[in-house]
């Protein structure tokens, strides 16, 4: 089912949580709402499962108007971030809630629900659990019920919030990438929400960043990595280094140093703001070419798995640059600490202030 | 009685964690303990003692005989008919009213709060006693209840009604705590899973908070046979018809009635210890469930 989100409003008090966010979700996506804590996605997701009502806007689920619809009434699935799972009832009555509550003409026998139940926990692996109570799970097993639960009453829209924020790094790489196989096979319109980019990036089909009640950027995890279109996506999506700087005449000038721009030609004396990603950078012991650089002394190496992260200190600067380089190119150069080399950047991507479009330089 | 304590679910964290370096020395920890002995036996277990001594001391038979007079029956029936009504009452309003703190926020809520604790704050006399104002002979709406031969002031509509007041706080008082900490998250999901209003009330609330409630309800109870001071001034103390236990064995101590009296006190005390013995055990299952939600994997 496609979901249209127009227009949507909601304040707390005087902190405006939402501000005039529209968005489109075409049927059977599974799309990611991405930002930092505090930016609204959850709000939103609330509000699309009826938990919240927004002060304006609307929500049509398949072109119907839905806003004004009971949460009972909208057939989503709620999967919650602790959860939610009702500790007093066994793993299999937390699935059948959902079957058991309907009213009597559309309740299903209780043969029925014993084989649907069944049938969801063996979707999610865990039919040997059914007469466990949920304090008993671990927690990626309570998060698995959660989503067999709202699976069972055969949701139009499947939410998701924060679905694996509260489980440690290696069960929660395990159960997105079951996320994704089990979206691949069940094709349900789904949206979940997260602050972890690489959460989102892995597992979405598409990736709506939000901030400050805004979306920022909607597109696939290609796009809005290769592509961010203001600095908010830019520094959210991956690590980068920051610099100040001025571009006048399609030169962007960090420090001394100056950089050509194949865009912002006209742009006279203005300021902006400079990104370069760690993986980005070419380093140098000696000039290398025409091309501007950077001069800096290596501060801290760091060469533990498959890439090496350098921080790098140019003088009278404060901020360190991060750099990442392959095992083999950090051989090559043999950099030890302390070390004085030539920094170039490769791809730099400006937003002036107050601009959301950025140009960018290739090097070397 | 001594049973007019709000709990605070002391017993529920009494799992400390015994180590020897966060622990006192030996001689600290037995005079501590004795200290507590010595406390109690003189202030609770000789008393209790005592009551049963004099109530037995003109033998078995005068203690039968003064616990089925009529007037002792009488109050014993009209103790146990004020906890009927005052007990589920209180335990409907105590659950809307802790339901409606817990899981809503609205204007006023504080004030809400302040007004169930009201009956702890007010002495049971007062509260007695604004009973007697409103339903009184003299009172703002007594005169025209008695020109409809209704009376609420020396009969049984007046202990009802003061009993109520002084049992107000405690079912309520025991869940609100209890409901904010498991917050509406399951109240959410069963409301996304298509259950109705009623159907998240009895389905997922009440099995949640079930001991707590059990809890509220025992100790309403207790409050509610054992109070004296505002059914006192409402009773008019009619022998056979508006005295109450605890009234009637003020009226027989003051007859220097004292076999009667303290038999009819027994019955009282043999109250509480049933009260003390259902409250050990429902605070034992409490812990028994705490602690099995602990074996989780986590």
């Amino acid at each position: 089912m496609s979901i249209e989100i127009r227009n949507i409003r909601k304040n707390f008090g005087s902190f405006s949580a939402l501000n005039d966010v529209s968005l489109d979700v075409p049927s059977g996506e599974l799309v990611a709402l991405l930002g930092p804590s505090g930016c609204g996605k959850t709000t939103l997701l609330r509000i699309i499962a009826g938990l919240e009502t927004p002060d304006s806007g609307s929500i049509h689920f398949y072109g119907e108007d839905a806003t004004a619809r009971q949460v009972r009434e909208r057939e989503v699935g709620f999967v919650f971030q602790h959860y939610a799972l009702f500790r007093h009832m066994t793993v299999f009555e937390n699935v059948a809630f959902g079957l058991r509550v309907r009213p009597k003409e559309t309740r299903p026998s209780d043969a029925e629900i014993k084989r649907r139940v069944h049938e969801l926990l063996e979707l999610v692996q865990l039919d040997w659990l059914a007469d466990r109570y949920p304090p008993q799970l671990s927690g990626g097993q309570r998060q698995r019920i959660a989503l067999a639960r709202a699976l069972a009453v055969e949701p139009k829209v499947l939410l998701l919030d924060e679905p694996f924020g509260a489980l440690d790094a290696k069960v929660r790489k395990e159960l997105r990438r079951w996320l994704r196989r089990l979206h691949d096979e069940l094709h349900i319109t789904s949206i979940f929400v997260t602050h972890d980019q690489e959460e989102a990036l892995e597992v979405a089909d598409r990736v709506v960043v939000i901030n400050k009640g805004q979306i920022e950027q909607v597109g696939s995890p290609q796009e809005v990595y290769d592509h961010p279109v203001s600095p908010f996506v830019y520094q959210f999506l991956g690590n980068v280094n920051q610099f100040q700087s001025h571009i006048h005449e399609g030169e962007a000038k960090i420090g001394d140093v100056g950089l050509k721009l194949d865009a912002h030609h006209d742009t006279q004396n203005s300021s902006a703001l400079a990104f370069v990603r760690p993986h980005e950078i070419e380093i140098y012991k000696e000039r290398h070419g025409d091309s501007a650089a950077f001069e800096a002394d290596v501060h801290y190496i760091n060469a533990i798995g498959p890439l090496v992260r350098l921080e790098l200190k140019i003088a009278n600067k404060v901020e360190l640059i991060e750099a990442e380089l392959t095992q083999a190119r950090f051989r090559e150069l043999g950099l030890t600490q302390g070390e004085h080399v030539f920094i170039y950047p490769r791809n730099v991507r400006v937003f002036l202030d107050g601009q959301h479009t950025g140009g960018y330089i290739q090097q070397i | 009685m001594p049973l007019a304590t709000t709990s605070q679910h002391s017993s529920y964290q009494n799992k400390v964690a015994s180590s020897r370096a966060t622990s006192e020395p030996v001689w600290i920890r037995w005079s501590l303990i004795g200290i507590v002995l010595l406390f109690l036996s003189l202030f609770l277990l000789v008393p209790l003692a005592a009551v049963f001594t004099e109530a037995l001391r003109k033998g078995f038979d005068t203690y039968i005989t003064a616990l089925t007079d009529p007037d002792a029956l009488s109050s014993i029936k009209l103790t146990l008919i004020a906890a009927a009504i005052a007990v589920p009452l209180n335990l409907v309003f105590g659950v809307a009213a802790a339901w409606a703190i817990a899981k809503f926020e609205f204007r006023g809520k504080s004030i809400l709060i302040t007004l169930i604790d009201l009956p702890f704050a007010v002495s049971p006399v007062i509260a007695g006693l604004i009973y007697v104002l409103i339903f009184g002979m003299q009172g703002w709406v007594g005169s025209t209840l008695i020109d409809h031969d209704l009376k609420v002031i020396f009969a049984i509509p007046g202990i009802v009604l003061a009993t109520v007041f002084v049992t107000f706080p405690f079912v309520a008082r025991e869940l609100i705590p209890l409901m904010q900490a498991q917050g509406k998250d399951e109240e959410e999901a069963g409301l996304v899973l298509g259950a109705s209003g009623w159907q998240i009330l009895w389905r997922i609330t009440l099995p949640n908070v079930k001991w707590g409630l059990l809890y509220g309800v025992i100790l309403t109870n207790a409050r509610a046979m054992g109070e004296f001071g505002a059914v006192s001034v409402v009773s008019g103390h009619i022998r056979g018809m508006t005295n109450t236990m605890p009234l009637h064995v003020e009226i027989l101590y003051n007859e220097y009635n004292y076999a009667a009296a303290f038999a009819v006190a027994s019955l009282l005390a043999l109250l509480a210890l049933v009260t003390l013995a259902l409250k050990t055990f429902v605070e034992w299952q409490v812990a028994r469930n705490a602690s099995s939600h602990e074996k989780s994997f986590n």
